[in-house]
């Protein structure tokens, strides 16, 4: 088993595989009485972000609580990192507390590739800058199984702003490494040139959603970060929705079979219209759920053993 | 009691080994704790088998299969996993997590019977008995082993036994079964002379 998760490309088939079948018994705790597990009692777990997120801060934490690990919840807001404290020195003291594992979400890319060096536990990405997200990756990978069957030989399309997303980037790793086949569609200006090559060779690149959606097995909306709608990437907001939003007669050109995703938080009326945000076919909110059993998986194969 | 050492060292050397349980045993066996089941359940009512994997998982649907033999009753059969419960996790790499399944009616209010090959140090019944407790509340609790070779640990007995084997701490007891080996058979590894 991997020491840390800090890209989409560090788990092989095998892990990758074993973290995704992991996953699927944990998440039959959710379903029981008593949803907990000794697995990482003793253990601590210190979630260390230094930007604003609900949704994964708190996925992690009930994880780590689900497994009976300590959570310290650590928020750049209201620490010594307003009063100057570096990366390192934070690094440091949670050390000197003892933290099996870091979990960590830095606004600069590679924060967590840095502090793996720094800590002796494990660190576990949990978002940085524009680099990488694994662990959405991970299960957005977990509910296209659960939800089709299989993973290889899916077509699954990536669809919005590619060259912000840390999503698309760890979903492309993953989904190539588990042999599924991705194609990034988006506004030429939001797709940086020869990303496919870059990630995983095989990629394809598209700048017609339309043409892409009758043979897609999954449709993955990504965020159009509002802080974006005004750098010039796109005419106008509406213009984007209108080419790349993802609406009601759209999704009906999709195969009967085909799942939308979205990693959230979702902008209504903007990449994706609420007919198709509430329908059967979206795995919205499965996907939080989802995030849990897969964080759980993580956790138990990263510290669940002896080695570290 | 001269022991040569020898025959615990080097896997490329022929080590000791002993059939315990030959195949028409194993089934002789078999039968007989799903008798003893019926006898001391008044006919497995309520009663609920639970396998431990690997081998009491397949141990569990033989005598589940026997007992509707014997007496046309249908005894609902599950799987516990007890990775998540072990006391020794911190102590090897991390293990793989397999599957519990608990028969559609649950186990809340019924006799459990946990399945296992061999019963030895009581650690494994011990997070089986910690797993039961986070997933029902059993009426009852009972152990059914194919083999119980000492040496426990912890006050844990079985209720029902297939063969007891005297063993000492050198030796290892491996069961084998044509679920999960080819082959049913219990031997004994690198004992005294024979």
């Amino acid at each position: 088993m991997i020491r840390h998760l800090l890209s989409g490309a560090d788990p092989d088939l095998a892990t990758a595989t074993q973290i995704l079948d992991t996953a699927a018994e944990m998440a039959t705790v959710a379903g029981r009485e008593v949803k907990k597990l000794p697995a990482l009692r003793g253990r601590t777990v210190v979630n260390l972000f230094y930007e604003d997120s609900t949704r994964t801060r708190i996925s992690f934490e009930a994880a780590a609580k689900r497994l009976s690990a300590d959570v310290i919840n650590f928020s750049a807001k209201g620490s010594s990192v307003t009063k100057g404290e570096s990366l390192k020195d934070t690094a440091l003291t949670l050390q000197a507390m003892g933290a099996d594992a870091v979990v960590v979400r830095h606004p600069a890319s590679g924060a967590p590739h840095r502090l793996a060096d720094w800590v002796d536990g494990s660190v576990v990405n949990a978002g940085d800058g524009t680099h990488e997200h694994p662990t959405q990756a991970l299960l957005d990978a977990y509910t296209m199984r659960s939800r089709l069957g299989r993973l290889a030989g899916l077509h699954v399309a990536i669809v919005g702003d590619v060259l912000h997303s840390r999503v698309a980037r760890s979903n492309v790793l993953l989904l190539s490494t588990l042999g599924a086949k991705v194609t990034l569609v988006g506004p030429p200006t939001l797709i940086p040139v020869d990303i496919a090559a870059a990630l995983a060779p095989g990629t394809l690149v598209s700048y017609d959603l339309d043409a892409v959606l009758p043979n897609a097995d999954v449709v993955m909306m990504l965020r159009v970060q509002r802080e974006r709608m005004n750098d010039s990437y796109f005419p106008s907001a509406r213009e984007y929705a209108r080419r790349y939003g993802l609406d009601g007669p759209r999704m009906r050109r999709l195969p009967d079979h085909a799942i939308v995703m979205h990693p959230g938080p979702m902008n209504r009326g903007m990449e994706i219209t609420p007919e198709v945000a509430d329908s059967p076919r979206s795995t919205i909110v499965e996907q939080v759920a989802n995030g849990v059993s897969v964080r759980m998986a993580v956790l138990y194969l990263l510290l669940g053993g002896n080695n570290l | 009691m001269a022991c040569p050492p020898a025959a615990q060292s080097p896997a490329s050397r022929q080590p000791s080994v002993k059939v315990i349980l030959t195949t028409a045993d194993v089934q002789r066996v078999v039968d007989r704790i799903a008798h003893q089941i019926l006898e001391k359940t008044q006919g497995a009512a309520g009663t609920v088998l639970l396998g431990i994997p690997t081998r009491g998982t397949p141990l569990a649907r033989r005598l589940a299969a026997r007992i509707s033999t014997f007496e046309d009753v249908a005894v609902p059969v599950g799987v516990l996993d007890i990775t998540l419960y072990r006391d020794d996790l911190r102590r090897h790499a991390t293990r793989a997590v397999g599957p519990t399944q608990l028969p559609p009616g649950g186990i809340d209010g019924k006799r459990v019977v946990l399945v296992d090959d061999v019963l030895f140090s009581g650690r494994t019944v011990r997070a089986a008995l910690d797993a039961l407790g986070d997933v029902g509340r059993p009426a009852s609790v009972q152990l059914a082993v194919l083999v119980d070779r000492g040496h426990r640990q912890l006050p844990i007995r079985a209720d029902y036994v297939g063969k007891n084997i005297p063993t000492s701490l050198a030796e290892s007891v491996k069961v084998t079964l044509v679920e999960t080996d080819g082959v049913d058979e219990v031997r004994l590894f690198g004992g005294a002379a024979l």
